[in-house]
């Protein structure tokens, strides 16, 4: 498993898209810092394209990579590995890769220019992300057999999470204002990965306004540690259950 | 006129032990308590009291006396009674520990008491677990000075740190006030001093003031205070060069500021507050020269305040700049750097080119729905704010900074 | 002879389509076996059965008298050379050399279609520079590279330039006469004459014929394969 993943690992390094996303989140992270004094507004605005653009690269990027490479899958299966390997390296390799991506682009201006509790919390939820777009990638993968149906289902689904989900949120909380949904919030933010990770942000950089909600549920979400707790857990959640879909899939599936 | 002659007198008599003398107390020794030295001791008498720890039952300080502390002796109570009683002007308490005073709903029971007195200094003592700390009521030109002042945290029952009933002229300088219910007290309180203070994690305020004005207060520091600063039916007090930081929790502000006229809030920071400065019903106040730093709301200003004039701050890093629950009327907002602003300044004078809105469509709508709050920094929300601010259509059209900052103000 | 593949009442369909209807057979080592046939008559889908790619819904593959369901060590004793090699684009020749031998952790013992094709001096070059008949000389030299007692190839010498087919044919022969078992599927039958000891010839997901090539030429009284087959096909009778 290992072994391929050092191989993918070897080849996205060297490929212009991995480089070039690289280089735009290098891009932006240094504009936003270099630009602007104040660093927490740097934080705030590498934190709005972060949400966006990490989970739509991450998923659009390792749905092609994997369509691109399913022949050499199929050399892989030929040979004396078991599947579950085959597709854990592959998971391993891409999203090292990517995630390379995302440490120099992102973390290293992070930790020059705003290493502090918000800057960690930005960087430990854009790897989270990273992650669990991937491990969607692989379930849009798996279940499609050709490449644009799943890099069109990517897409659907970044859209999806990232704009469409919370857009319902909102109408559903102006159609139920008037009752107590705060139970129903926190488990309509579980539902999201963006949301998720969103969430972390907050508790960071929103504290002071979170710390202002009287209902005893929040207070607790967000006052202890116990938000914290509960956003990564589900982004773990995220990350590990489409990945055991997709091998689940994967294992059945003929090349 | 009498304490002048007095004072006068003391001065002559200072070089003259022959006249003033000096009571030393110690553990074991011919003179065992205060209370023994003080019946002993005769006006513009020292007493100094060793390194020890003393029961003191309420013992009265009835003459004009300089007492001091060697080595922080410890006055206790015992939890029967108050410590310390001053009845008489010009006494000087120096240098004490000053513990366990009674606690009852019946009496406000004080470490240290001041009653109708004038000019007496409190300086330099520690007091631990008084149900009230040092308790003035109807005094004039008091000094409070240097006292490290911690309450019981008893949530049920706890009295303020200092606590000030009808004084006049009071200075409060380098005070530390913590776990009690409110820091400092002010009530009928006029033409006080507060400075260098450090109030924090109170019950309830920090600093509080009901129906005291002509009173400044400033280089303080409130933090983590239960439900922050209080200013309440006052006029014409000056805020000034203080600093609120993380007063946390529904309901809990930098600073509260309820039906006050003519106030001045200047030089102040406010960072991580729930809400940086509440107001309701309060009007012709200057806010001007203050930094509002990642605080939830900023500025919490109620449609019932009126000529309000905000000139000259920074907000940076604050999830809300200000929210409101109606109309604002005669708000003024003006030469403002806003982090948030995203105009531009074409002519290069310092200041954008179209105005600033500080009050944000999704601050409205967070007003009405409390629960929107986990959609913050969310695309969508980032969304509807950018086009109503483009296109305002629900925001109020008069609340807007026309001159906003391009750059922050430097202190 | 010793059967090292023995297919069992194979069947698969894809969707509404069957691919396979009952296929049952078995294979020795120490022969070439042509499967023919014509397009979408199953050969690829026994091929990929047998490597695992594909889950058969019905039946069993024996390989040296073990299931392969849910196995993959068999895998170590087959090569296999698909039909269109594709490889990742970044990837040096070198680099897939050394991955196969690190995941199969064999040696490369058979560098004889390495040296044929002169592929040693091209390991720097990435896979994306690479032409399509390079592409298939780098998976027949992987096929052949462990030594395997079981070679299964896909359409060998599409692609191939003569004489790269022609090193690949002796190849094979010469792997025959070491005892081997080499599956070959293959449109050209005059190569197939060439090569094959047995021919399987599917039609609609059906064995049509399973046969020695010296059985099919003296049923048919035919010289060469291409005549025996049109007879054998034309014939009422099957």
């Amino acid at each position: 498993m290992l072994k391929i993943a050092k191989y993918i690992i070897l080849d996205i390094v060297r490929s212009k898209v991995l480089l070039a996303y690289t280089l735009l989140l290098l891009a932006i992270s240094l504009t936003i810092f270099l630009s602007d004094a104040d660093v927490t507004k740097g934080l705030v605005s590498i934190t709005t394209v972060i949400l966006i653009i990490v989970p739509l690269v991450s998923i659009v990027y390792a749905t092609t990579y994997y369509f691109n490479a399913a022949e050499f899958t199929e050399m892989l299966v030929s040979q004396p590995i078991s599947r579950r390997n085959i597709l854990l390296g592959k998971f391993i390799g891409i999203s090292s890769s990517i995630l390379l991506a995302f440490f120099i682009g992102v973390c290293i201006p992070v930790c020059l220019f705003a290493f502090s509790a918000t800057g960690i919390t930005l960087m430990i939820s854009g790897c989270l992300l990273t992650l669990s777009f991937i491990s969607l990638a692989f379930l849009t993968s798996t279940i499609t057999r050709d490449k644009a149906k799943g890099i069109g289902l990517a897409l659907m689904l970044w859209f999806y999470f990232s704009i469409i989900f919370d857009g319902l949120v909102l109408m559903f909380l102006t159609l139920f204002a008037d009752y107590p949904l705060e139970k129903a919030m926190i488990v309509l933010t579980a539902l999201n990965p963006i949301d998720l990770a969103r969430i972390l942000i907050l508790l960071q950089l929103d504290i002071s306004a979170l710390m202002g909600y009287t209902g005893a549920l929040y207070q607790e979400f967000f006052g202890s540690g116990i938000g914290i707790v509960f956003s990564l857990l589900m982004q773990m959640i995220w990350i590990i259950v489409p990945l055991f879909f997709a091998l689940k899939i994967f294992k059945k599936k003929d090349l | 006129m009498r304490s002048l002659i007095v004072k006068i007198g003391l001065l002559f008599m200072l070089p003259f032990p022959v006249w003033a003398h000096t009571i030393i107390v110690a553990p074991g020794a011919k003179v065992a308590t205060l209370k023994q030295a003080v019946t002993l001791a005769k006006n513009g008498d020292t007493i100094r009291v060793e390194k020890g720890t003393y029961i003191s039952l309420n013992t009265i300080v009835d003459k004009e006396l300089t007492i001091l502390g060697q080595n922080q002796p410890i006055l206790d109570a015992r939890f029967q009674e108050e410590v310390l009683t001053i009845t008489s002007g010009h006494v000087k308490l120096d240098g004490f520990i000053i513990e366990n005073s009674k606690t009852g709903s019946m009496r406000d029971f004080a470490g240290i008491r001041l009653s109708n007195v004038e000019f007496v200094t409190i300086s330099n003592n520690i007091l631990v677990n008084n149900f009230f700390g040092i308790y003035l009521s109807n005094c004039k030109h008091i000094e409070v000075l240097h006292n490290h002042i911690t309450g019981s945290n008893n949530i049920e029952n706890s009295g303020n740190g200092i606590h000030l009933w009808k004084c006049k002229e009071i200075l409060l300088n380098g005070n530390y006030v913590t776990l009690h219910r409110d820091g400092i007290y002010f009530e009928f309180a006029k033409k006080c001093l507060i400075e260098n203070n450090f109030s924090e994690k109170n019950i309830r305020y920090g600093l509080h003031f009901m129906f005291s004005d002509d009173d400044t207060y400033r280089h303080n520091t409130f933090k983590n205070n239960g439900s922050g600063v209080s200013v309440m039916y006052t006029r014409r007090i000056a805020m000034l060069d203080n600093t609120f930081i993380e007063n946390w929790g529904s309901s809990i502000y930098g600073v509260l500021l309820k039906e006050i006229t003519d106030a001045r809030i200047e030089g102040n920071h406010f960072i991580r507050n729930t809400t940086g400065i509440y107001m309701e019903n309060s009007d012709r106040i200057t806010v001007t020269h203050n930094d509002f730093i990642s605080n939830g709301w900023a500025m919490r200003v109620l449609a019932s305040c009126n000529k309000d004039y905000f000139t000259q701050n920074n907000y940076k890093g604050n999830s809300f700049d200000v929210t409101t629950n109606g109309t604002l009327k005669e708000i003024y907002f003006n030469d403002n750097y806003w982090d948030k602003y995203e105009g531009y300044d074409l002519n290069k004078d310092g200041t954008g080119d179209i105005p600033y809105r500080p009050i944000s469509l999704y601050a409205q709508i967070i007003e009405q729905n409390p629960q929107s709050v986990m959609l913050m920094r969310s695309f969508i929300v980032n969304l509807i704010d950018k086009v109503e601010r483009a296109i305002p259509s629900i925001t109020p059209e008069s609340v807007k900074d026309e001159k906003p900052r391009m750059k922050p103000w430097k202190r | 002879m010793e059967k090292i593949i023995a297919v069992k009442g194979l069947k698969k369909s894809f969707g509404r389509l069957e691919v396979l209807k009952d296929v049952s057979c078995d294979f020795a080592s120490g022969g070439v076996v042509s499967i023919l046939g014509p397009n979408a008559s199953g050969k690829t889908t026994l091929i990929k059965s047998i490597l695992g790619m594909v889950i058969p819904d019905g039946g069993e593959i024996l390989f040296q008298g073990r299931s392969i369901l849910n196995t993959f060590d068999y895998k170590r004793n087959i090569g296999y050379m698909p039909q269109i090699g594709h490889y990742p684009d970044n990837m040096k020749i070198g680099q897939l050399f050394k991955m196969v031998m690190d995941i199969r952790q064999q040696d490369a013992v058979d560098k004889e279609l390495l040296k044929a094709y002169q592929l040693e001096s091209m390991y720097q070059k990435t896979m994306r520079t690479l032409s399509g008949g390079t592409l298939q000389k780098v998976s027949a030299a992987l096929a052949f590279m462990f030594n395997p007692d079981v070679l299964i190839l896909d359409e060998p010498s599409a692609g191939l330039d003569p004489l790269a087919a022609e090193a690949l044919k002796e190849k094979i022969l010469e792997e025959k006469s070491k005892g081997k078992l080499i599956l070959v599927t293959s449109h050209i039958l005059s190569e197939a004459d060439e090569i094959s000891d047995h021919i399987l010839y599917l039609f609609e997901g059906q064995i049509k014929f399973y046969k020695t090539l010296t059985d099919l030429k003296l049923e048919t009284g035919e010289q060469k394969l291409s005549k025996a087959l049109t007879q054998i096909l034309s014939s009422p009778s099957c």
